[in-house]
């Protein structure tokens, strides 16, 4: 159990490393980067499920679904930071709390 | 225990340690650097998993252009960090009790053996490429997955760019498309002035004269 390593031992680290990120959206609920940050490491967490599962069944079609999470992913971060940027320029913070411009 | 297993808790452990300081350090700048090092530690395990390509893509996509970018953003803004941490010891308790019980109801559902997830599958043989397999139903079956790829990162750094680009107000720009435009018209301005009646020059003499003389 210990020495083999079985394809759950892959999932329940990206199960750790899940729950870890959500943890990281309670406590930083503040902190806009940190949110960021720990979005990113759920894309991580999500990609080794995949990855595990395309190694154990023999199928490249989970890598290639990796490769398309990974390109979105990129193009989410650059415009979340470019929204991030133009955000703190008009508004001087990037607390969550202050950012209530839409009365939601 | 086989030397991937070693590899395996090894990474586990730095991976699920850098995890926690992301989530922790008060600094930002911090944070992101300790997300590298989840980044590249993950790379490694995807390389346990045979996943070569990937790996490498991840290293040089995350660490290299998404961690920086990262980076080049919290260095740029002035945040006060300290403001932002206001609330996180209240809700600590909270988060570890909601990740802590995640992570055990999913550890038994993994584990447990009516899944038959316990199985190894075999490493993929000496002369089989993983850039080629990849690659090869890249091109072929997932064509236009691929090309919609493409156009998604179009779609980013267009959006990028026209988010944060700021026209300053105190630069002075030439609009040439006015001053190919303009008219004769739009320059010259033809005044039509009532002409002078004759006796005032010569009211204007006399008093002049008038002036020199006292």
């Amino acid at each position: 159990m210990i020495a083999q390593i079985t394809l759950s031992h892959y999932l329940v680290l990206s199960a750790i490393l899940f729950s870890i990120s959500v943890a990281g959206i309670f406590l930083n609920r503040k902190n806009l980067i940190v949110l960021l940050m720990c979005i990113e490491l759920m894309l991580l967490a999500v990609n080794m499920n995949f990855i595990a599962f395309s190694h154990h069944l023999q199928d490249i079609a989970g890598q290639v679904f990796v490769f398309f999470i990974l390109t979105v992913a990129a193009a989410e971060s650059a415009i979340g930071l470019a929204i991030l940027v133009v955000l703190f320029r008009n508004l001087k913070t990037i607390n969550v709390a202050d950012i209530d411009e839409l009365k939601g | 225990m086989t030397f991937q297993a070693i590899l395996f808790y090894l990474f586990g452990a730095v991976l699920v340690a850098a995890g926690l300081a992301v989530i922790t350090v008060k600094n930002a700048v911090h944070a992101a650097m300790f997300l590298v090092l989840a980044f590249f530690t993950a790379a490694g395990i995807w390389l346990l998993l045979y996943a070569e390509f990937l790996a490498i893509t991840l290293i040089l996509v995350y660490v290299g252009a998404v961690m920086v970018l990262f980076l080049f953003v919290v260095m740029m803004l002035d945040i006060n960090f300290a403001k932002l941490r206001e609330g996180f010891w209240r809700y600590l308790p909270v988060a570890a009790t909601v990740a802590i019980v995640m992570v055990v109801e999913m550890a038994l559902l993994l584990t447990s053996k009516s899944f038959g997830l316990a199985t190894t599958a075999a490493a993929p043989a000496a002369d089989v490429s993983n850039v080629k397999s990849l690659g090869r139903v890249l091109y072929t079956e997932y064509l236009l997955p691929f090309e919609l790829a493409s156009v998604v990162l179009l779609i980013a750094i267009i959006a990028a760019i026209a988010l944060t680009l700021r026209t300053r107000k105190e630069t002075k720009y030439q609009n040439m498309g006015e001053q190919v435009r303009v008219k004769a018209a739009d320059r010259l301005k033809i005044v039509k002035v009532k002409s002078e009646v004759d006796e005032a020059p010569a009211a204007s003499a006399t008093s002049a004269g008038e002036g020199s003389k006292s």
